[in-house]
């Protein structure tokens, strides 16, 4: 599946995904200011979630909104990378998903702030911002594990090991979008690298890398987050409170 | 100002009490259509999952209904991203005088915000540290003072 529908859905997706991850450290941080950090940063994907949902419901224009969008679709709907919907593991595989997913959504929400589709260009403009401080966040905890006890440091590089290779499908081509993912793995490498080396991590070597996300072909693992965020909505329509 | 665009800029933020919408300034536009008395204010979120939203765009048409404008539509733009360079002076000196250390001019677009020393708004010590980049509030970061050991907040430049 192609065209912006696709893209903003997929993007959207990420966000979702992200956002409903990163919601399971609720009350379960190693400690409190981490607990608001995360819950902060799974408001900022929530948000960009739901502006991405909602325009790409507009471009469907198939009576869609966000809610039937991200309560509505089955697995196979649904367009995210991989990344994001791997389970959050340990705290370090966490942080190693955050740095990664940062590292790639800072420079491709730059791109779409100056691309010509203006609702797109203005939901990057105002998710770049958010996604700095992820990258900030993301990057000193990568830090300070790596470069912290030989615990710490083991278990971040067999997090980097872990998630490295579901970053690649980040980056599969698209000539046809308003930003083409290929065109971001430089900075997304620029990105990386340093802080990688500042961390004593080692970078892994390109092998394995699983795809399938963006045509909806997902690990086992989507199936359950979407139970659990989606039942209340599905049991009860249309539910306020 | 006209007495609507008074009004709606007389709304406090839910989660900030001590300051205005206009002070913070996420209060973008206030039209009134003289013809028919409907009123459109624009506003914008500080951060794109800012859950203040709705208690704002209520409060908004309550406060516009209290001054004579029942009809009054909120809308939402997210272009030109809202940045802390937009609250004003008057903003300013409140959040400080709530023990809400002001933010500092913002970052250039995609560049990481450097750390710059941040003056506790308790003792006005410049011997702070940053405890999280993410506070109470998706605005805010948690602070301490070197100085006097207060914790404080600080609304982080964007």
């Amino acid at each position: 599946m192609n065209g912006p529908f696709a893209f903003a859905l997929g993007l959207g997706d990420d966000a979702l995904i992200a956002a409903q991850r990163l919601a399971e450290w609720t009350t379960r941080a190693p400690e409190m200011e981490e607990d608001i950090a995360l819950a902060n940063i799974a408001l900022d994907q929530l948000g960009a979630a739901r502006l991405l949902l909602s325009y790409a419901g507009e471009l469907e224009a198939a009576g869609r909104d966000e809610d039937a969008l991200a309560y509505l679709r089955d697995d196979r709907e649904f367009l995210n990378a991989l990344l994001v919907e791997l389970p959050n593991g340990d705290f370090a595989v966490t942080m190693a998903k955050l740095f990664f997913l940062a590292a790639y959504q800072l420079p491709l929400y730059t791109a779409l702030a100056s691309c010509p589709d203006e609702r797109l260009a203005a939901i990057g403009a105002k998710a770049r911002k958010e996604s700095a401080y992820h990258l900030d966040h993301g990057a000193l905890w990568v830090r300070r594990l790596g470069d912290g006890t030989e615990e710490s440091h083991r278990r971040m590089q067999d997090a980097v090991d872990h998630v490295w290779p579901y970053t690649h499908e980040l980056f599969a081509a698209d000539p046809a979008a308003p930003v083409d993912p290929a065109g971001l793995r430089a900075a997304f490498d620029e990105t990386v690298g340093p802080v990688l080396a500042e961390a004593t991590l080692t970078r892994p070597e390109r092998g394995w890398a699983p795809t399938g996300g963006r045509k909806g072909v997902h690990t086992e693992h989507l199936s359950y987050l979407l139970a659990e965020m989606q039942v209340l909505h599905r049991a009860h329509p249309g539910a306020q409170w | 100002m006209t007495d609507a665009r008074l009004a709606a800029a007389s709304v406090v933020d839910p989660e900030i009490r001590v300051i205005t919408i206009d002070e913070l300034g996420i209060l973008r536009a206030v039209e009134e259509d003289r013809a028919s008395g409907r009123v459109t204010v624009t506003i914008t979120p500080t951060y794109t999952g800012c859950p203040a939203m709705d208690v704002i765009r209520a409060d908004v048409r309550r406060a516009l209904a209290r001054a004579g404008y029942p009809d009054a539509e909120v809308r939402t733009v997210y272009s030109p991203p809202w940045s802390t360079d937009w609250i004003s002076d008057v903003g300013r000196a409140k959040l400080a005088a709530a023990g809400i250390a002001p933010p500092s001019p913002a970052p250039a677009p995609g560049v990481v915000a450097l750390t710059l020393a941040v003056r506790c708004p308790l003792c006005g010590s410049p011997e702070t540290e940053q405890v999280s980049r993410f506070g109470s509030t998706a605005c805010k970061a948690l602070w301490r003072c070197r100085s006097c050991s207060e914790p404080f907040d600080h609304l982080k430049a964007l």
